[in-house]
């Protein structure tokens, strides 16, 4: 009970901040060239070692688990798809969701790093959006940092007891608003303020891309809610055997 | 309440979470450009010169739609022949054991 007042609260709280944030931004990826090429190499190498790590996890998954292929192929298909859908926001500006919480929660956040960078990559070159040269650091943001926000608050939340929906609402929610504070951080580091310095920067980018970010997280949130209702009913054994669902659940 | 009656209420506040920007900031331009932080970098150093161009850009806003809307379609034709598979093979497994 206690845990329903909370999300209602959390959500009244978010749909303030949305009513009262600055008007006229944008938000999506680093564009194409637009980080200095010392940071373009830092956060390429950054992501390197998560990349690696995913494809061996993916590789240990469909070896012991054949018959998740279709499932992770869902996974994919779901951040395709979110990726894609460029919605408008309160601050009178566009911007779109990552679609990565889902893939997080189920195969875990090394795996969804693989399947994150494939999506920006298909994006960089067949929509010149984000970019080839900005690759890593939105690899970094989008396809590391989002993935292990998420899982990180499903593994927290379930701990607390919270109910399985909530838990995977708050994951893909949050992981999708921390991809886009990463962005303003890359942002702000390569591109301090002259007056305020990094802060300065932080907070400027954040209203850009952060803010706008709001009630997209939001909806993909409900949307990974949405696709785990879907799962859960038609795919119980799949989500037992990746240890998502507990046997009492299921019976739910 | 059935799966399919929670997922409707979901999927509406979604759509309201699109519709009701579109009300209230009515006269807005809703630009999906990276136009903004463009502007803020170049603000922030005015100097500075993007070092890489995109390898090919889509010749139009139109034909930009026309992938947006194929990257979305690929990946919801997936996922509706997923649902529809695990269906099929629920309903199967209910038959087997009548």
């Amino acid at each position: 009970m206690s845990g329903k007042i909370c999300s209602m609260l959390a959500f009244v709280y978010l749909l303030t901040v949305m009513f009262v944030s600055p008007a006229n931004a944008y938000a999506m990826h680093i564009m194409e060239g637009f980080l200095p090429v010392q940071w373009a190499v830092l956060w390429a190498v950054l992501s390197l070692p998560f990349l690696i790590a995913g494809v061996i996890s993916i590789k240990r998954t469909l070896r012991d688990r054949p018959n998740l292929k279709m499932m992770l192929g869902l996974a994919g298909a779901f951040a395709f798809v979110l990726s894609a859908l460029k919605l408008p926001s309160v601050t009178g500006s566009c911007s779109h969701p990552t679609g990565v919480g889902l893939g997080a929660v189920l195969f875990g956040p090394a795996a969804m790093s693989v399947l994150g960078c494939i999506v920006l990559i298909f994006q960089a070159i067949l929509l010149a959006h984000g970019g080839l040269s900005t690759l890593g650091a939105n690899t970094f943001s989008m396809a590391i940092v989002g993935p292990f926000v998420a899982y990180g608050v499903y593994k927290i939340t379930q701990k607390l007891g919270a109910p399985f929906w909530l838990a995977v609402f708050l994951a893909a929610a949050l992981g999708d608003l921390l991809t886009y504070v990463t962005t303003s951080f890359q942002l702000a580091l390569a591109f301090p303020a002259e007056v305020g310095g990094f802060m300065a920067s932080f907070i400027k980018f954040n209203t850009i891309f952060a803010v706008t970010q709001v009630p997209l997280a939001i909806s993909e949130g409900l949307l990974t809610v949405v696709v785990f209702n879907v799962l859960a009913a038609y795919n119980s054994q799949e989500l037992q055997e990746l240890s998502v669902l507990s046997k009492e659940e299921v019976q739910i | 309440m059935s799966i399919a009656q929670k997922n409707l209420i979901l999927v509406v506040f979604v759509l309201l979470l699109a519709v009701v920007p579109l009300v209230i900031k009515g006269g807005a331009e809703f630009g999906g450009a990276d136009g903004q932080a463009e502007e803020a970098i170049t603000e922030i150093q005015p100097d500075y010169e993007p070092w890489f161009q995109s390898i090919w850009e889509p010749p139009s806003g139109e034909i930009e739609g026309l992938l947006f809307a194929l990257q979305a379609a690929a990946g919801a034709g997936f996922i509706c022949y997923y649902f529809g598979y695990m269906r099929g093979r629920k309903q199967q497994e209910r038959e087997k054991r009548v």
